[in-house]
């Protein structure tokens, strides 16, 4: 039951052959035995959890399920849901308890019946690409206990490869939902900038944040997306579009679809056993009728410091409210107001945090403005003309999610920049909002290669068939780590 | 003073009467228990996101228009960050290189009788913006309270070009932008409450140089407080300065218990608020349509109705000003003239600028409570017009009309005898029975006293118990003496 697609547990639960209480349970008590050493929950409560899935076995009784009611996911802490504990990763928050609901928990649950496991580890607000920024502790790799999940959606990456949740939501800045989906041998797909509500998700880069599902294959997350999505009248840089179901092209042949590989995704900076696994997808995507086409995103190489100008400055100025006057931490001892503030601040945010606040003020700054902040998003429309222009020759890009494979807790920590350069290949995917997907294509050391697909806006759809196609040729997403299965 | 130049431009700014926040459901609703209208995301809590309010960009447009200025087809909202704790975002969200409203003009008059001018303002801008919260600091053992009611509450902060040049220019600005703002029903312009909040600043120059160094005095709420905190500050530099001071850039309050400023903050302790555009909004797009539905939506501006008055009734523009000061005072005096015909616009004028203004104003009674009202006024006019009563005998009726000791002049007059005496006749025996009674009176007047003549005529209207007609009894008067 543990390894079953969301289909299947669909059908089980439809069928009767198993309950959501029986589901969830069984889930509640794997994280139960396994997320100690994992770390990939920093919040769950069985009774919550288990009042939800009496629902849902109440809605599935009286016919009145939806196409996934029942089903047990992990929520990213970054998800304010009622009644939970929300942390974001973060001391700051370690003890606040949302009073609303995210657009997105509303959505998964009250609407599709979906049950909630739990909330899962993150890095501290969503800023770092291993985990290990997290107020509570590192998450280990199931494939691997001594390497990194990849981050900042790391609990939920581990949380899904070790099988303590099916599925599970996360969000990407970055690179936070394709790259420790790579690290960890599942599927992630960010959607475009404006399909899910950023309603009720701690905002770390608003203009980049996009929340998406991640889970064993491009099926579920489709099924996942479509849970997911929708104009919400809250965020107001929602889309109001048409409701698709992203299902509906899973299917679809291949045959003369162009795919373009990014001549600077295939250069130098990447690890042998990575690109060896990308190339075989490739050979895989040839063998399935899709011809190569090699495309130039000639600003690529731009997008790591024009991220790291545009979402320090916006996370500055999104993390002012965390100032320990209405909630959150608050120093025990200050003198006067400015000391509150201080003290509080310093000691409530761990230290990848401070040094982006600190860039993102000082990048904002009278003076320095016109050169960072202006300077970073003249490129970032460069980068986003690159696509475009790229687009006229393929219908998705190519290519590897990360430039190499987990490694080791702590072995990038001591080096903010080597750690920035993990996410070389998904930043410019947010910096011109576009869909982008991460799904399984081999193993290189024994560890997991995640290649990246990228797609032109609102070509999810598309995406999910590309990537479905070929888990349907291929058994890479179908691998569970040692001890596991 | 005549060697120094006074050089003031005003920052206000007016609460916007929408029924809800500019970034969230709440009510704007004035006086509620603290934080009873604080939402989610006026709290600020993690995760929350702001959606404009159509109705203060609908306030904004209506402004731009009134003002003759050019309503910004895109605008963008930015964040203006510092932490404070009335501000739960610790940024708030403003306008900051494009506003939504870009220059205009405003004329006003200035001072009163003979030595009225007209005074253009220009304006650089109004932008859109969020008010903070407010910190209580009382009641609490020593530490500050919170209350967020008014946190979120929509604010177009209007602001003028270094224009005026005196406090009663400023003033007569301030007045001006107050009585238009509630025109176009914008902003209730409720100072006590802090709907209409004015900050001025203000530099000296000798004549002809270029800009003095600037003070910005904040948050005066009352048009005295405006004027007397201007001139204290205009005294101010001009005594530092000739005492070989130099003014350095500043942040100033006004105590109005002392009438005197104190420096809040320099240019060096400024903030740097690292404005930026605010991701969570969208630019502010306004099309051709919109700003025409809105244009379509105006009532006759103050402007409009000056002009009006002034041509197709013959006032002057001081009287055409002052009764288009306020729409209550507009609408009353309309609806006089609509009663008594506009052949006696001017009296009416005078009527609801001087005597009804004075009668209000000593009860402290707005226009919109008068007890006489417009069409009471309207029917007194019209018997003044026709001889019915004289001016004197109105002023009477006037009284017995607030009173309530009659519906209508006419009734008045009636039950009160009041009609003018006008059957010659009537007057001539009124006027021998005075002459004859007083034999020195006349002498004098012979005697070439003409003072004497104005005391005959007295007695005429005293006998007359004031109903004669005063034209008439001079007429017979002369007539008689001089025969």
């Amino acid at each position: 039951m543990i390894n079953k697609s969301l289909k299947e547990l669909a059908q089980a639960l439809g069928t009767k052959q198993i309950s959501s209480v029986e589901l969830s349970t069984l889930f509640l008590d794997r994280i139960e035995r396994l997320n100690p050493e994992i770390n990939a929950f920093v919040t769950v409560d069985r009774e919550k959890s288990l009042k939800m899935a009496a629902d849902a076995d109440a809605r599935i009784a009286a016919g009145t399920a939806g196409a996934l009611t029942g089903i047990p996911i992990a929520q990213k802490d970054i998800f304010c849901a009622e009644g939970w504990r929300t942390t974001c990763g973060s001391k700051m928050l370690a003890n606040f308890i949302a009073p609303y609901d995210a657009t997105v928990i509303r959505k998964m649950h009250h609407e599709a019946g979906l049950v909630s496991l739990g909330k899962t580890n993150m890095d501290e607000f969503a800023m770092g690409s291993s985990n290990e920024t997290s107020y509570f502790g590192a998450v280990k790799n199931p494939w691997d206990r001594e390497r990194v999940p990849g981050g900042s959606s790391g609990g939920s990456a581990a949380a899904i490869a070790a099988r303590l949740a099916p599925a599970a939501t996360g969000t990407d800045t970055g690179g936070s939902i394709r790259q420790p989906a790579g690290l960890c041998n599942l599927t992630g797909l960010k959607p475009t900038y404006g399909v899910v509500s950023r309603y009720g998700m701690i905002a770390y880069a608003s203009s980049l944040d996009q929340g998406g599902p991640m889970g064993a294959s491009a099926e579920d997350c489709a099924l996942l997306l479509n849970t997911m999505v929708g104009f919400d009248e809250r965020d107001s840089t929602s889309l109001d579009r048409p409701v698709e179901d992203y299902t509906r092209g899973l299917e679809q042949p291949l045959a003369g679809l162009r795919i373009g590989l990014p001549k600077e995704f295939f250069g130098e900076g990447c690890d042998a056993g990575v690109m060896a696994a990308v190339q075989g997808a490739i050979k895989e995507y040839e063998k399935l009728g899709a011809t190569m086409v090699e495309i130039s995103l000639p600003n690529s190489h731009l997008s790591v410091p024009a991220y790291y100008v545009i979402a320090p400055a916006e996370a500055s100025s999104n993390l002012s409210r965390f100032d320990g006057v209405r909630y959150g931490y608050r120093a025990p001892e200050y003198g006067n107001l400015d000391d509150m503030y201080m003290k509080s601040r310093a000691q409530g945010f761990g230290g990848e945090v401070k040094r982006r606040i600190l860039i993102g003020a000082y990048v904002l700054s009278h003076g320095y403005y016109d050169a960072y902040y202006l300077q970073a998003q003249r490129i970032r429309r460069l980068i986003a003309n690159d696509f475009v222009a790229a687009f006229q020759s393929c219908d998705v890009i190519l290519g590897p999610t990360s430039p190499t494979t987990a490694f080791k807790i702590g072995e990038k920590s001591a080096d903010p920049v080597q750690m920035y350069l993990s996410d070389i290949y998904t930043i410019a995917v947010n910096l011109a909002g576009l869909p982008g997907m991460s799904l399984p294509c081999g193993f290189a050391g024994g560890l997991p290669v995640g290649m990246q697909l990228i797609g032109n806006y609102f070509d999810e759809t598309r995406l999910l068939n590309v990537a479905h196609r070929y888990q349907q040729a291929t058994d890479w997403h179908q691998r569970r780590p040692d001890g596991i299965a | 003073m005549n060697q120094w130049e006074v050089v003031i431009g005003i920052e206000t700014h007016a609460q916007l009467s929408t029924v809800s926040k500019i970034f969230s459901g709440a009510s704007t609703a004035f006086g509620a228990a603290p934080n009873t209208q604080a939402c989610a995301v006026d709290l600020a809590l993690p995760g929350v996101l702001p959606v404009l309010n159509k109705k203060a960009v609908e306030c904004a447009i209506r402004f731009g228009l009134a003002i003759g200025a050019q309503v910004a087809p895109k605008s963008i909202f930015a964040r203006k960050n510092y932490f404070y704790p009335d501000l739960p975002k610790g940024y708030q969200i403003s306008q900051f290189e494009l506003p939504v409203v870009v220059g205009g003009a405003i004329t006003v008059q200035v001072g009163a009788g003979d030595k009225a001018y007209e005074k253009t303002v220009n304006l650089t801008r109004a932008h859109l913006e969020e008010d903070a919260g407010k910190s209580l600091h009382e009641d609490f053992q020593g530490k500050s309270g919170i209350d967020l009611n008014r946190a979120g509450t929509p604010l177009l902060e209007i602001v003028t070009e270094p224009d005026m040049r005196s406090s009663d220019e400023a003033v007569a600005y301030a007045k001006s932008l107050h009585a238009l703002v509630r025109w176009i029903g914008i902003c209730d312009g409720n100072m006590q409450e802090g709907s209409f909040r004015c900050d001025a600043n203000v530099s000296v120059r000798r004549p002809g140089q270029p800009l003095g160094t600037r003070r910005e005095i904040k948050n005066l709420n009352s048009f005295r407080f405006l004027k007397e905190a201007i001139d204290y500050e205009v005294r101010w530099q001009i005594e530092t300065l000739e005492d070989g001071g130099r003014i350095q850039q500043a942040t100033v309050l006004f105590d109005p218990a002392s009438g005197e400023t104190r420096t809040m903050r320099t240019k060096e302790d400024a903030h740097d608020y690292r404005y930026f555009p605010d991701p969570d909004l969208l630019p502010l797009v306004i099309g051709d349509d919109w700003v025409a539905r809105v244009r379509g939506e105006l009532p006759e501006l103050p402007g409009q109705m000056r002009e009006r008055f002034t041509g197709e009734l013959g006032l002057s523009p001081y009287d055409a000003g002052t009764l288009t000061a306020s729409q209550e005072m507009a609408d009353f005096f309309e609806s006089t003239v609509k009663v008594a015909g506009m052949a006696n616009a001017k009296p009416c004028a005078n009527w609801v600028t001087v005597d009804l203004a004075a009668r209000l104003n000593k009860e402290g009674k707005d226009i919109a409570d008068s007890p006489v009202s417009a069409a009471q006024l309207g029917g007194l006019i019209l018997r003044i017009a026709d001889n019915t009563i004289s001016n004197n005998i109105a002023k009477k009726v006037f009284e017995a009309l607030w009173h309530g000791e009659g519906a209508t002049a006419d009734e008045v007059i009636e039950k009160q005898g009041l009609k003018q005496i006008t059957d010659s006749g009537a007057i001539e025996k009124l006027v021998d029975e005075v002459l004859a009674a007083n034999p020195g009176n006349v002498a004098e007047f012979k005697a070439g006293k003409e003072k004497a003549f104005n005391a005959l005529v007295g007695q005429v209207m005293k006998a007359a118990k004031g109903k004669a007609n005063p034209q008439q009894v001079n007429e017979l008067l002369k007539a008689k003496l001089t025969a």
